[in-house]
């Protein structure tokens, strides 16, 4: 299989390095623009009016103090607002019910969750509009608030009436026959596993700047979909789509959590198309963790069968999943999205999930790193070791038993999902040439002396990225209501230098470098030739965004494809040009030439000459040097690998310390494998916070307990250890690229690895099974427990 | 807005006079009075240290200092640690390490570790972590911000040895 395939015949000089990358000088020295960065004349503040209830009538809003304040323009509640339509949800699968409540910019009646806003406040100065939300009066009449998804689905107080039920929707996913794959295991385990709530928590809050001028409505959005936001724009404002611009500056991290079309980026822009004046809102971290979606918030009710040689027939998963009080662009559909990959990497003949989705009066739940597979490789891994307990086999051995065996163009799983390609035994293979489990648990042995219980813990996972093929995903297949492609442009201008438009949208991935080394490769140049443009929907076409690891897997390819239309034009100009045939012409040392003749050559910049003085081109070819791609994939793209986590864990506090961690992660062939490394160590330490640290957390009475930084512990340099990297290279046969996603790799691999090496650390003292969290209070709790059972005095 | 009082500040060696509420943080002053936008802002409590500059040689968060608390003092933003042409070790070492990723916290992460290899010029990994602790980032895990800030100690000694070789 080619690894990759390059435009005439040109190398991959620059594909495959690890170049350090061209977005850094502006970064580095403080001359980035993110959008709180941007300031317009004229510019107007905004301020949110939120709810402190988490469910409750609204019987009165007072304004009139608010309005009175020095500097404020205007104040607006829900009966101001004259859209038709609220905040979009787009999922609608054939066949499935789902009951999706209406979700206003601003709460109408009736607020659903703590920070649900109710008034909107718009003045002349940053802070004298959030004095003015003080005054605001809201007067609310309490109703029955449920938090917990269980108590929701069993009957709890109701979230929105009009349903009837807390249920969202029942969605499955399936193949084979349970009850046979039961019957013939000799073991079944079940287990009840809690994947909590967590925050993308990017370190640059959300923030919206609104312009409506001339006609013309401008909106600068820390956002990860600048497209997507443009098209609900022009569908909730009115305004045309060609006079909406929107613009996703430089953006301070996603994580899946600017993945969304928000109540402040709708509410802004309309107040700017009202007051016709600049309209700017900067989020604070308290109110990032209130109303800046959610992820994760499920648990898995599993159960396995397997042979007593470890062998597994059966596997069945019910996941309930809280998603809140509203949905938001994607929420009900990322619980399926675990569905899509609960076959892991296993050869299981029979595997069903089972989807409950429910409402509580919570912010809602979306698409945060990884957005369903963590919770499905948590899962699976989790069982995996808890198999192997049970059956008293090595957790490593019972892996190699059921692993896929190696696959170069397709495997079906049981489900019908067909992975594109795979070698799982060789990533596991790989990981333990860098660490023996042999020699940890002899540490082990010496650290236990010292109270210190040190553990290791595997995790082989695969995932699905790439999204995503627009027939597979749209709205008579999965359902979503869009499709999959993605686009590029590329320019090249009449000196010789070159634009690149792509249709994604990063967020600190390094599209700017990894994308131009593919480009450049392809047209015989330098990447700092290579301008890459994103974000902003005035200058390439229409573009689906980034997330779900898709960037590189269809839009590279998208810029690769586009690059190499260019690379077959320039052929054709020189060919003519040389009085040579085209299939004699090759692209070597940055010169297309007649092959054997590399004295007579043009270089791009004489063939971009040529094509816009367009003298001396080939009968009937346009001029201009200036191609475009919508790429639609064929199928998802599946990485995979194997991660080992070490830790210790001290038996009188509880604490659990990550203490090593390595990681072989294949993405296919690496376009920058510095880029690549930078991903996994971020998707890693993502997993372990959620493993250790991160959980947003509501009391009964639906307020939220973790509403800074000071309570949501994100992981810090002082906690984590240096990580160990490496990858093996199998190539996805869905891409001339050959490559996969790997931006939510590590975090989909990392929690097993740690709740797996917890619980082999605290074997000895009787423990066998516990949820994240891994808190030193639940650790310690756990070991009590133990011992209490075990007899021995606490 | 309620009334205003005059503040002096130097900031990277330029004098400014500011009338400011007295509420308004340092941070803010920074920003949105002298347009020094490469300070930033990420949680509101002093957790995360995308804020952090050097107040009188000294790294602080500036989110957590009022702009009158620091009248008459002088301080250093990322526009005054090195320019693209000229860029400062540390910076220069984020760049080769891949120490940065969205970018957001970089400045606060950059200007902490200049404040710590002030005091600690050749630090170890644990010292760099311990260090560290005050600025979070989301994006690279720490790993590579730790190489960076390890390389950056290593080439300052470089430079310094480089200099003497020189000038002797």
């Amino acid at each position: 299989m080619s690894a990759t395939v390059a435009g005439n015949g040109a190398g991959t000089k620059y594909v495959g390095q690890s170049m350090r990358r061209k977005e850094d000088p502006r970064l580095i020295t403080g001359q980035g623009s993110y959008v709180d960065d941007i300031s317009l004349p004229g510019q107007l503040w905004a301020a949110w009016v939120r709810s402190p209830e988490a469910h409750a009538k609204i019987t009165s809003i007072d304004t009139s103090a608010a309005k009175e304040r020095a500097g404020v323009v205007a104040v607006y509640t829900n009966a101001d607002l004259d859209m038709e339509a609220g905040l979009p949800m787009a999922w609608v699968p054939p066949g499935v019910e789902v009951n999706t409540p209406d979700h206003w910019v601003l709460a109408k009646d009736a607020v659903k969750h703590v920070g649900d806003p109710v008034a909107l406040v718009v003045g002349t100065d940053r802070y004298s509009v959030v004095d003015a939300a003080e005054d605001v009066i809201v007067e609310y009449d309490p109703l029955p608030v449920v938090t917990d998804p269980e108590a929701a689905i069993a009957g709890g107080p109701l979230v929105h009436e009009q349903f009837g039920t807390n249920k969202v929707c029942d969605w499955s996913l399936g193949g084979g026959d349970l009850e046979a794959g039961f019957a013939e295991a000799d073991v079944i385990i079940e287990r009840r596993i809690v994947n909590h709530r967590m925050a993308g928590a990017a370190i640059e809050p959300r923030g919206v700047l609104a312009q409506y001028r001339a006609g013309k409505l401008t909106v600068w959005s820390s956002t990860q979909v600048p497209h997507f936001l443009r098209l609900f724009l022009t569908i909730l404002t009115g305004i045309p789509e060609d006079r909406v611009r929107v613009v996703a500056p430089e953006v301070g991290g996603g994580f899946g959590s600017k993945l969304n079309i928000y109540a402040e980026e709708i509410g802004c822009a309309w107040a700017s198309i009202k007051l016709r004046r600049p309209v700017k809102w900067i989020e604070t971290r308290s109110e990032g963790m209130m109303v800046t979606h959610h992820g994760r918030d499920q648990i898995n009710y599993v159960k396995i069968g397997a042979k007593r040689d470890g062998t597994l027939t059966a596997w069945h998963t019910k996941i309930l999943a809280d998603l809140g009080a509203y949905q938001t662009l994607l929420t009900p559909l990322i619980p399926p999205l675990s569905a899509f990959v609960m076959s892991g990497v296993y050869n299981t003949p029979v595997v069903h999930t089972d989807v409950t989705a429910v409402m509580t009066n919570k912010f809602a739940t979306d698409a945060i790193r990884g957005a369903g597979r963590p919770e499905a490789t948590h899962t699976i891994e989790v069982m995996m070791d808890q198999l192997a307990q049970e059956l008293d086999m090595d957790p490593l051995e019972l892996r190699r038993k059921n692993f896929i065996p190696p696959f170069e163009n397709g495997h079906e799983t049981a489900m019908g999902i067909v992975y594109d390609s795979g070698n799982y035994v060789a990533a596991l293979d790989k990981l333990l040439e860098h660490i023996d489990p042999a020699d940890v648990h002899r540490e082990a042995e010496a650290l236990r002396e010292k109270g210190t219980y040190r553990g290791i813990g595997f995790s082989t996972y695969t995932e699905i990225c790439g999204n995503a093929p627009s027939r597979a995903v749209g709205p008579s297949a999965f359902g979503l209501q869009g499709g999959g492609w993605e686009s590029a442009t590329v320019r090249v201008h009449a000196s010789g230098s070159v634009t690149l438009y792509t249709g994604t949208s990063p967020h600190g991935q390094g599209h700017e470098t990894g994308f131009a080394q593919i480009v450049a490769d392809r047209l015989g140049i330098d990447p700092s030739m290579v301008e890459v443009v994103h974000g902003d929907t005035d200058t390439g076409p229409f573009g689906l965004d980034t997330y779900g690891s898709r960037s590189l897997a269809v839009g590279g390819e998208a810029a690769a494809r586009t690059a190499k239309k260019v690379a077959d034009k320039a052929t054709q100009i020189v060919a003519h040009q040389l009085e040579a045939a085209p299939e004699d012409i090759e692209l070597r040392d940055g010169k297309w030439s007649v092959r054997g003749s590399p004295d007579r050559g043009m270089t791009l910049a004489e063939v971009a000459g040529a094509a816009y003085v367009p003298e001396n081109l080939p009968e009937g070819m346009e001029p201009g040097l200036d191609e475009q791609t919508f790429y639609d994939p064929e199928n998802f793209v599946f990485p995979f690998g194997a991660h080992a986590c070490v830790v210790d864990i001290d038996a009188e506090t509880g604490k659990v310390k990550v203490v090593r961690w390595v990681a072989v992660d294949d993405c296919g062939p690496a376009i920058n494998p510095l880029l690549i490394d930078g991903q996994v160590h971020g998707g890693i330490t993502h997993g372990i916070g959620q493993a250790l640290y991160e959980r947003i957390e509501y009391d009964e009475s639906g307020q939220l307990i973790t509403g800074t930084f000071v309570d949501y512990a994100l992981p810090t340099a002082a906690e984590l250890p240096s990580y160990e990297t490496d990858r093996t290279e199998t190539p996805s046969p869905v891409n001339t690229l050959g490559v996969k996603g790997v931006g939510e790799a590590g975090t989909i691999a990392a929690t097993p690895a740690v709740l797996n090496a917890v619980l082999d650390a605290l074997r000895p003292l009787g423990v066998t099974f516990i949820d994240m969290p891994l808190s030193p209070m639940r650790i310690w709790e756990a070991i009590q427990e133990a011992k209490g059972k075990a007899g021995a005095p606490a | 807005m309620s009334k205003t009082v005059p503040v002096r500040l130097q900031v990277n060696g330029v004098e400014h006079a500011i009338d400011v509420e007295p509420r308004l943080l340092l941070v803010h002053a920074i920003r949105d009075n002298l347009g020094l936008t490469g300070t930033h802002v990420g949680c509101d409590t002093s957790n995360c240290g995308a804020c952090t500059v050097h107040l009188d040689g000294r790294a602080v968060k500036s989110c957590t200092v009022l702009a009158v608390q620091a009248d008459g003092s002088s301080v250093k933003t990322i526009e005054g640690m090195g320019t693209e042409d000229d860029l400062h070790p540390l910076q220069e070492a984020f760049w080769n390490d891949h120490g940065l990723q969205c970018g957001y916290c970089t400045p606060g992460m950059i200007m902490a570790a200049a404040g710590l290899l002030a005091d600690n010029p050749n630090p170890t990994e644990a010292e760099v972590r311990k260090g560290l602790e005050g600025n979070l980032c989301r994006c690279t895990g720490y790993h590579n911000i730790i190489k960076s800030v390890l390389d950056a100690a290593k080439s300052k000694g470089a430079t310094v040895s480089g200099q003497s070789e020189v000038t002797a």
